[in-house]
C-alpha cells in the first residue's frame, strides 16, 4: 500500500470525568482508505471516532491528553479552530439526522453557513453532493420534499451527500449503517467504497462482515484499549491476538 | 378481590375526577355567560362607564388591559427568550445554573400581591416611573418572566441534539446552529408559553392594583406614564368596592365575560399560532 498517513494518532487518552475510556491509543489513519474501527459495545470506538472531529467537545467533563495529529497539526492544539476542523472533517451519524427543510436545503447548508452566497455554485455542489452520494437519481424530481419524508437509506445517503457538500477530506462514519435495513445497508457499503477514491474514511461498525467487506484497515478496541490494528485481511485472516480472533469470530461481543 | 375488579374500579374512580373537573368549569363558564351576556353589547364594549360606574361600557378597561399587556410583551419576551437562550444553550450544567434554574421556577410560585409590592418599590418609586402603565407592565412583567423562561427553556429541550450536532458538524458555529438549526424548530413552542404567561398577566389583578390600574378614569391613557383602568381591576371594584354592588352585578359578570374571551382568544391564538409555524416547518 502506497498510501501516505493521514492522522497519526499518538498515546491518546481520554476521559469522561473520571472514566478512562481511552488508554494510550497510537495508530495511524491513511489517506484514502477505508478504515473500519470495531469492537464490543461500550469500548470507546464511538468516543474515539468523536474525538476526530472534536464532537466531544460538546460534552461537559470530558478531558483529552496525547495528540492526534491530522497533516502534521494537532487536533487539540488550543490555538485550533474547531469550526475549520469540521470542515476538513465531516460525520454522519448513527441515526440518519437529516433537519427538517427540503433535501436541497439539508444539502445546502453547510454551504450556507459557510458564507457561500453564488446561488448557480449551490445548485451545482447539491447536484454533486447528491450525485456522489448515489441518491441523485431517486431525488432530483423532488428536490423541495422535506428530508424527513425520505426512506431511511435514503435519509442517510443524504446525510452522506450534506457532509460531502463542504468538500471534507476526511469523512467519519459513526455505525451509519446501523439503522437501515440489508438493501439499504448495501447500496450505503457500495457508497462507501466509491467514496475512498476522494475521502479518508473512518467507520465504526458493529458488524463485522461490513469491516471485513468495505475497509482496508482495521482497528480493534476493547475496553478502551487499542488491541489489534493492521490491513482488514490480516485482521480477519490471521490476528496476532487470541483476543481478537475470539471477538471477530463471535465468540464473544 | 379480583384484579379485573380492581381495574374497572380504578378506571371509574379516575373517570370520576374527570368528570367533576369538567362539570366545575362547566358551571362556572355556564354562571359567567348567562349573566354576563344581556350586557355585552357592542356599545358596551366601546363606551366609557358612566353615572358612576354604574351604567355604560367598559372600554377604557379593554384599552387600559391591552396597553399593559402590550408593555409586558415588549419588557418580558425579549428578555425571557434570551435569557432561556443562554441558559439552555450556553450555560451548560453546573451547580450554579441548576441554582438559577430553580431560582427561576421557584419565581413563578411567587405570590402575584407580592410581585404587586416589588412593582410599587421599585418601579413606582425608586425609579419614579409614578404609578402609571409603564410600571404595571414591567411587574407584570416579572411575574411573567419565570414563565417565559421556563416555556422557552422547555422549547428549546425539545429540538433533538442530532440537530445541534449535524450543524456543528457541519462546520457550523455555536451561534449558527442555535439560529439556523435550533430557533427556527423552538420559536413555536417558545411564542405558545409566552403568549399563555402573557395571557394570565392579562388577568391579573394584584400587581396592577398598587401600580398604575385606577378605579375610574375620564379618559383614556395618552402616554406610558399615564394611570389607567384594566379589566381584572375594574371586575374587583364592580364586584366588591362599589357603592351600589347589586345593581353593577351585570356590568361585573359582563366584565368577566369579556375578560375570559379575551384571555382565551390571546390562548386560542397561542394554539393557531403553534399550528401555523409548524406546518410551515413541515415545507
Amino acid at each position: 500500500m502506497d498510501s501516505h498517513v493521514r492522522i497519526e494518532v499518538q498515546d491518546f487518552n481520554f476521559y469522561y470525568g473520571t472514566n478512562h475510556c481511552l488508554k494510550n491509543i497510537s495508530f495511524d489513519i491513511l489517506d484514502k482508505q477505508v478504515t473500519s474501527i470495531i469492537g464490543p459495545s461500550g469500548c470507546g470506538k464511538t468516543t474515539f471516532l468523536r474525538c476526530l472531529n472534536r464532537m466531544n467537545d460538546l460534552i461537559v467533563g470530558t478531558r483529552a491528553e496525547g495528540t492526534i495529529l491530522i497533516d502534521g497539526e494537532d487536533l487539540y492544539d488550543k490555538d485550533l479552530d474547531v469550526v475549520d476542523l469540521r470542515k476538513k472533517v465531516g460525520m454522519v451519524f448513527q441515526k440518519p439526522n437529516p433537519f427538517p427543510k427540503s433535501i436541497f436545503d439539508n444539502v445546502a447548508y453547510g454551504l450556507k453557513i459557510n458564507g457561500v452566497k453564488d446561488k448557480r455554485f449551490i445548485e451545482r455542489r447539491v447536484e454533486e453532493s447528491l450525485k456522489g452520494a448515489a441518491l441523485w437519481d431517486e431525488v432530483k424530481d423532488r428536490l423541495s420534499d422535506n428530508g424527513l419524508a425520505i426512506s431511511g437509506g435514503q435519509q442517510q445517503r443524504l446525510c452522506v451527500a450534506r457532509a460531502l457538500a463542504i468538500e471534507p477530506e476526511v469523512v467519519l462514519m459513526d455505525e451509519p449503517a446501523s439503522a437501515l435495513d440489508p438493501i439499504a445497508t448495501a447500496k450505503l457499503e457500495e457508497l462507501i467504497v466509491q467514496l475512498k477514491d476522494k475521502y479518508t474514511i473512518v467507520i465504526v461498525t458493529h458488524n463485522m462482515q461490513q469491516a471485513a467487506r468495505i475497509s482496508d484497515m482495521t482497528a480493534f478496541f476493547m475496553q478502551g484499549d487499542l488491541i489489534e490494528t493492521g490491513k482488514t485481511g490480516d485482521i480477519f485472516t490471521k490476528p496476532k491476538k487470541t483476543i481478537t480472533e475470539e471477538y471477530i469470530t463471535g465468540r464473544f461481543g | 378481590m379480583n384484579k379485573k375488579v380492581t381495574q374497572v374500579l380504578g378506571f371509574n374512580v379516575l373517570r370520576l375526577c374527570m368528570v367533576i373537573v369538567v362539570c366545575i368549569l362547566i358551571v362556572i363558564f355556564y354562571d359567567i355567560i348567562t349573566k354576563g351576556w344581556g350586557i355585552v353589547s357592542w356599545e358596551f364594549l366601546i363606551k366609557p362607564p358612566k353615572n358612576g360606574m354604574t351604567e355604560g361600557g367598559i372600554f377604557p378597561a379593554i384599552i387600559g388591559t391591552f396597553y399593559v399587556t402590550l408593555i409586558t410583551a415588549i419588557f418580558a419576551v425579549p428578555l425571557g427568550m434570551g435569557c432561556a437562550i443562554y441558559l439552555n444553550e450556553y450555560a451548560g450544567d453546573s451547580r450554579i445554573t441548576r441554582l438559577i434554574r430553580m431560582s427561576i421556577r421557584n419565581l413563578s410560585g411567587v405570590p402575584s400581591i407580592v410581585f404587586g409590592l416589588f412593582g410599587v418599590a421599585l418601579f413606582v418609586e425608586m425609579l419614579g416611573l409614578g404609578t402609571s402603565i409603564l410600571a404595571a407592565g414591567l411587574t407584570l412583567g416579572l411575574m411573567t418572566l419565570p414563565w417565559t423562561v421556563t416555556a422557552s427553556e422547555e422549547a428549546l429541550k425539545a429540538v433533538p441534539k442530532s440537530f445541534r450536532e449535524g450543524s456543528l458538524a457541519l462546520g457550523a458555529t455555536k451561534w449558527q446552529s442555535i439560529r439556523t438549526n435550533v430557533l427556527p424548530y423552538a420559536i413555536p413552542g417558545m411564542l405558545t408559553g409566552t403568549i399563555l404567561g402573557l395571557a394570565r398577566a392579562a388577568g391579573e389583578t394584584a400587581p396592577i392594583l398598587f401600580t398604575g390600574a385606577a378605579f375610574f378614569l375620564p379618559f383614556l391613557p395618552k402616554a406610558p406614564t399615564d394611570q389607567f383602568m384594566a379589566l381584572p381591576y375594574h371586575l374587583y371594584i364592580m364586584s366588591t368596592q362599589h357603592h351600589a354592588i347589586t345593581k353593577v352585578r351585570p356590568i361585573a359578570y359582563g366584565t368577566a365575560l369579556v375578560l375570559i374571551t379575551l384571555v382565551f382568544l390571546m390562548n386560542f391564538s397561542a394554539i393557531i399560532l403553534r399550528y401555523h409555524l409548524r406546518k410551515l416547518k413541515k415545507e
